[in-house]
């Protein structure tokens, strides 16, 4: 695999990251199963794209981006809290409405945005002779601030009352805790940082395309779980690493699968592989755990 | 003070199954007092704490601590009011969070909760002093995971939980039930020691007679969703456990003699 090759999977395995840390907080943190994934990832990059392409500062484009993203969470939560709709069921309306929101916002099945501003142009030169190079540091230093911002944020009393809530909600609110406010704005924080994804996802491959969103919620379980199976902890700091080390191993291997010829696999078998990746996570804490009892492990 | 004024509630009401729990039942509890409750399965103990947490609403009746009606509040914004110990050791405390983050719940208990970290040092501190009353050695095991603690140490720190901040009443609902008879002592012990140094008003659900009066300062006995007895001072310091039973089977016994007119 080329150097470049690399960097190309490190650069998306960056941004899933971003998208694993949200569906961390949905799955894991709020303990609730959210689709609404596959629809706030392209939500994320219509708007950005939109913005961008109508000569908006992309930084800004990526804040609207996140918002919007924050209001699709919102309604899933809402559908789940208020109107007590399933919260899978909640999250695949969601989903669904989100295609049809996302064609009329960029009012195309596709936006191109090759030869417009991103968040990573002030960096590359003009040949664009280190653009492999600058892309992926950009969004490293991303991960990072974001990385920081929500392990200070899951210490602080709000974030406490957050994580209660997900783990047994009726002491929660026996402790003060507001439950359903709760839910409201950790859904809205997940997905924002997942549409926040979306839009630097645009800004790396060039153009919005409403289709890019399938599969986006399989991807960031896959990190989380890779990431809880190689590094286990309860300790926040930890997981939130764990996930994002998960999401950048998870491209790895694609990326090493995809480009190994020997093996004689295509682009197209990327959902397969994917499959059988978050398979085999799953059941390897179980093959472990059999492992040891069979080798006279004390455990 | 808390004031319960007839109240009423039914759960599955028009259905086959429907459950009749709470029928006019009307209870006053001073400031400072301690009451212990009994009654058969189904007679209504834990819907009435349930009823006094917020947890569920009642049909009918009103609720109201220190002359604010409560009736209508949810439960968290109930809980600056009522601190509460439930019956499950897993209930009360929150699995996969820490003892320290635990009590830090608990320690912002009807306040306001912000961006500011939620165990500064002098929590850390205060927790420590805390649990080292306990003498169960948790002083030293702040950072460890509450599911990692016996179901005993889980109700202690849940009592050292519940006060942490003041609080109008403390429900306490079979907080024993679960746990092996010394552990069941130990905790009551600490119970009766919580509640007298913070002068607590309280509540608490219990199946045994023999606590009931032992502890606290008065004894109610609830039936079909109602008071049916009510003994404090020096009439129940003459009860025994063998009056309180008699007492109880006539109830029953009332009951049956009801449904036998009934039915004849």
């Amino acid at each position: 695999m080329t150097p470049i090759a690399l960097m190309g999977a490190l650069e998306i395995g960056l941004i899933f990251a971003l998208v694993a840390l949200g569906v961390l907080i949905s799955f894991r943190i709020l303990d609730f199963p959210d689709l609404t994934a596959d629809g706030s990832f392209p939500l994320g990059g219509a708007v950005a794209a939109t913005l961008i392409a109508g000569g908006h500062d992309p930084w800004l484009a990526c804040a609207f981006g996140a918002l919007a993203g924050a209001a699709s969470g919102l309604v899933t939560a809402w559908l789940h809290v208020r109107l007590n709709i399933l919260q899978l069921l909640a999250s695949i309306l969601v989903m669904i409405a989100l295609y049809s929101i996302n064609l009329r916002i960029m009012g195309a099945p596709n936006m191109p945005l090759i030869g417009s501003p991103t968040v990573f142009a002030p960096f590359i030169g003009e040949a664009l002779e280190n653009s492999w190079l600058v892309q992926p540091a950009v969004l490293a230093v991303i991960i990072v601030v974001t990385k920081i911002a929500l392990d200070l944020f899951f210490a602080s009393q709000t974030g406490l009352a957050m994580r209660a809530t997900g783990a047994n909600p009726r002491m929660a609110r026996a402790q003060g805790v507001a439950t359903e406010r709760m839910v409201l704005s950790g859904m809205a924080l997940s997905n924002a940082l997942i549409a926040l994804a979306g839009a630097l996802y645009v800004q790396t491959q060039g153009g919005a395309d409403v289709s890019m969103g399938v599969g986006t919620i399989v991807v960031g379980l896959a990190a989380v779980i890779i990431g809880e199976t190689l590094l286990p902890s309860r300790k926040l700091w930890v997981i939130t690493l764990a996930t994002i080390i998960g999401a950048l191993l998870y491209r790895l291997l694609i990326a090493v699968a995809l480009n190994a010829d020997f093996i004689g696999l295509q682009a197209q078998d990327l959902n397969l592989i994917t499959a059988l990746l978050v398979g085999f996570a799953l059941v390897l804490p179980k093959l472990k755990a059999k492992f040891s009892r069979k080798a006279g492990g004390k455990h | 003070m808390l004031r319960a004024d007839n109240l009423f509630k039914t759960f599955n009401p028009g259905t086959p199954i429907e459950n009749p729990v709470l029928r006019g039942l009307s209870l006053t509890i001073e400031s400072g007092q301690f009451v212990t409750v009994i009654g058969s399965n189904g007679a209504g103990k834990s819907t009435l704490l349930n009823a006094i947490s917020g947890d569920l609403f009642v049909d009918r009746g009103s609720l109201h601590i220190d002359e604010q009606d409560v009736t209508r509040v949810p439960a968290w914004q109930r809980a600056g009011m009522v601190a509460r110990v439930f019956q499950d050791p897993m209930a009360g405390t929150c699995e996969g969070l820490s003892i320290e983050e635990n009590m830090a719940l608990a320690w912002h208990r009807g306040r306001s909760r912000g961006f500011g970290r939620a165990i500064r040092v002098e929590q850390r501190e205060l927790f420590r002093d805390k649990l080292a009353m306990l003498k169960l050695g948790l002083e030293n095991r702040l950072a460890d995971r509450i599911d990692l603690l016996s179901g005993g140490q889980r109700q202690a720190v849940s009592l050292l939980m519940a006060s942490l901040q003041p609080s109008r009443i403390l429900l306490l609902d079979e907080h024993t039930a679960a746990l092996d008879p010394k552990t069941a002592a130990f905790v009551l012990e600490l119970t009766d020691r919580i509640v007298q140094e913070n002068k607590l008003t309280a509540m608490m659900v219990t199946h045994s007679m023999r606590q009931a009066l032992d502890h606290g300062h008065r004894t109610v006995m609830l039936h079909q969703g109602r008071v049916v007895l009510d003994v404090s001072g020096d009439e129940r310091k003459q009860m025994q456990v063998s009056d309180l039973l008699a007492m109880f089977e006539k109830t029953r016994g009332e009951q049956i003699d009801d449904d036998a007119l009934l039915l004849g």
